[in-house]
């Protein structure tokens, strides 16, 4: 086990590497400048700018230096936050995210492995037509359009919950509930199509003639099978969450990373647009990993050993 | 005798959408205790569905039980509820499926699928459930069952996953035990241990079996009684030299007929002519006559009633009726019937019945 972790934290600084480097060539390659108004300054103005920000060097040294300080961790300072630390900034407008970003994970696949064992178990009844459908919606309508509707519904309409802004936890939950219905769906597809796969499986008729009870059927026996193919999605569904919350905080203006990531993309912000993209490599790598080791912690036959035993 | 379970006039339908499956038309039989009753037949003939309904583990949605009674202890399995229903399975009747690749969860450890039954049947302490499946690994010849215990379905090959189903299945020392094609999907010599395994644990334990197969070689070995089953229907029953060596059915004669003998002179393998019988809408009749070259016009009309053989024998078939004509089974039969005292084909000097 420790071996396996071992290279797979190898392998996670080698993707890093390649993430680093590659999004730095991308954005080196975009048009445009940091400076807010760029025309305004002239030209020598410019130029002591750029000198002073390490602009003007070639680009390859510019990429020698970035990275010689990413391997520090340090991620360089912001232009358009008045010289902040990328690192303080990013973890400042973190917490928000992780908050949403955990609260829509949990709940959302919480709620959806909830809808499918009733739409499996209850096949072909009301309930189970009913949760197909909660299903298709989550799956085909883009989270920003719940975002505006629960807006409408329950701030605007309700007005119980604050419509935007963070004020609190109650603010996390609407746009929490907004990108959970991703999961959601997913969640409650797979765990349906997969326990009704299980539940007429031979070692469920073999439960059954036991002596078992529909209850421990369902949860003792098919439950823990039926959980493995949604384990594996779980990390796609991490990172769908990171580009839905891009929207999300936009939409109910979260102080969150989302929201600042899209704000440095459209200022050239370039020190801010790479550690932002590092941290989500990061957490999906990490994520990704997690995943992995919960494999073999539910399903024995992929138990992890040590390398190529 | 005591009778273990008596299943009288049984009659069973699926819903499909295609329409109403009958694939039970009135099934008759009993099994006594301490013996082993064979049923064989083709695939489709019924034989599976027949033991999965006396455990009542056919899908409830699409399975109507038309008629019938399944007498199990004193009690009619057919009629009582879900509840009690769950307390019989297991404990008084268990079972064996065909796959032991299959049909053990592969996410729990052998030693809890083992426990589960004692756990729950008999109220045992977790220590004690341990004590007794570790004998029962034992006596089902596992080695090093301490350790196997703790291990999951994927680290037994296939003969051994056999074993701990059957240690499952004889955890709570079950009356009857219900073994449906046990040793399909091993392979010969696997087959061979099980069966000795299955034999030597039913004199141990006292258990009475109902083991379904096509294979009439593992039929000779095991069983006491055999039924042959075609198409829903018991077309002969009786005592394993009776069927074996004084069939009376033209299916028992052509089943007989298809199985390969090492001493056998022809090159050609006999195959019974014809397909099983449509299910969906069966034959008027006997639904073996359109297959039969042996059908006479009455076999088209008219479902034949077992007539009796003998005080164990009977056969559903009207070539027992005293206006029937006298025909002569095919030859590979009648060089079996030559062996068996009371056919009309013994001589006597051919050795006699095993």
């Amino acid at each position: 086990m420790a071996k396996y972790i071992t290279k797979r934290v190898i392998y996670m600084f080698l993707s890093l590497f390649l993430i680093a480097s590659f999004t730095f060539v991308l954005m080196k390659l975009l048009p445009g400048s940091p400076l807010a108004s760029a025309s305004k300054l002239s030209v020598e103005q410019r130029e002591v700018v750029y000198e002073k920000y390490g602009l003007n060097d070639p680009i390859p040294v510019q990429y020698v230096r970035y990275m010689g300080n990413l391997a520090k961790g340090d991620f360089g300072v912001s232009f358009q936050y008045k010289n902040a630390d990328v690192t303080t900034l990013i973890v400042k407008k973190l917490k928000y995210s992780a908050i949403l970003g955990a609260q829509a994970l949990i709940f959302g696949t919480l709620i959806g492995i909830i809808l499918g064992m009733i739409a499996a178990l209850k096949q072909n009844t009301v309930w189970d037509y009913g949760s197909t459908i909660i299903a298709i919606l989550g799956i085909s309508i883009p989270s920003f359009v719940f975002a505006v509707l629960l807006q409408y519904v329950f701030a605007v309409w309700l007005e119980v919950l604050p419509v935007g802004l963070w004020e609190g936890w109650k603010s996390s939950i609407l746009p929490s509930i907004a990108l959970a219905m991703g999961p959601i769906a997913i969640a409650a597809r797979f765990i349906r199509t997969e326990m009704i796969e299980v539940l007429s499986s031979d070692y469920i008729l073999l439960a059954k003639a036991k002596g078992a009870n529909w209850f421990e059927i369902a949860f003792k026996h098919a439950f823990r099978n039926a959980l493995i193919p949604l384990i594996t999605v779980l990390g796609p569904v991490a990172a769908g969450l990171l580009t839905g919350s891009l929207v999300v905080e936009q939409i109910f203006a979260i102080p969150g990373i989302g929201q600042q990531f899209v704000k440095s993309i459209s200022s050239n912000d370039f020190a801010v647009i790479m550690g932002t993209t590092m941290f989500f490599s990061v957490f999906l790598i990490v994520i990704i990993l997690i995943v992995d080791i919960l494999y073999g912690v539910i399903d024995p036959r992929i138990r992890l050993s040590g390398g190529s035993k | 005798m005591e009778k273990i379970v008596e299943v009288k006039n049984l009659e069973l339908s699926f819903h499909t959408f295609a329409g109403e499956v009958k694939a039970i038309q009135g099934v008759n039989f009993e099994v006594y205790k301490g013996e082993t009753l064979a049923i064989v037949g083709e695939s489709g003939s019924g034989k599976s569905v027949t033991t999965k309904s006396i455990m009542r583990l056919l899908p409830k949605s699409s399975t109507e039980y038309k008629n019938g009674e399944i007498l199990f202890g004193g009690k009619d399995l057919l009629k009582i509820s879900e509840k009690e229903m769950q307390k019989v399975r297991g404990k008084d009747i268990s079972m064996i499926f065909q796959d032991p690749m299959t049909s053990l969860n592969p996410t729990m450890t052998v030693g809890n699928q083992i426990m589960e039954p004692l756990l729950k049947h008999q109220k045992l302490s977790k220590s004690e459930a341990r004590k007794k499946s570790i004998e029962l690994l034992t006596l089902v010849g596992m080695p090093k069952p301490e350790m196997r215990m703790k291990q999951y379905p994927h680290q037994f090959s296939g003969g051994q996953r056999q074993r701990i189903v059957i240690a499952v299945a004889l955890a709570c020392n079950p009356k009857l035990l219900i073994a449906d094609e046990p040793t399909t999907a091993l392979d010969v010599t696997i087959q061979a241990q099980i069966l000795e395994l299955m034999k030597d644990l039913q004199k141990k334990i006292d258990t009475s079996i109902i083991f379904i197969t096509h294979d009439l070689g593992v039929v000779a070995n095991v069983a006491d009684r055999v039924a042959v089953m075609y198409g829903g229907r018991i077309v002969e029953v009786g005592t394993v030299d009776e069927v074996f060596y004084n069939p009376q059915h033209p299916y028992t004669w052509g089943l007989l007929s298809s199985m390969p003998s090492l001493d056998a002179t022809e090159e050609k393998l006999y195959a019974i002519p014809g397909t099983p019988p449509d299910l969906l809408d069966p034959p008027k009749g006997d639904a073996f006559a359109l297959r039969s070259e042996y059908a006479m016009k009455i076999d088209m009309e008219q479902v034949p009633p077992l007539f009796k053989v003998s005080e164990t024998h009977y056969a559903a078939t009207w070539l027992l009726h005293p206006d029937a004509p006298q025909v002569d089974p095919p030859a590979a039969v009648i060089e079996r019937m030559k062996r068996f005292p009371g056919s009309r084909y013994y001589t006597g000097n051919a050795g006699g019945v095993r």
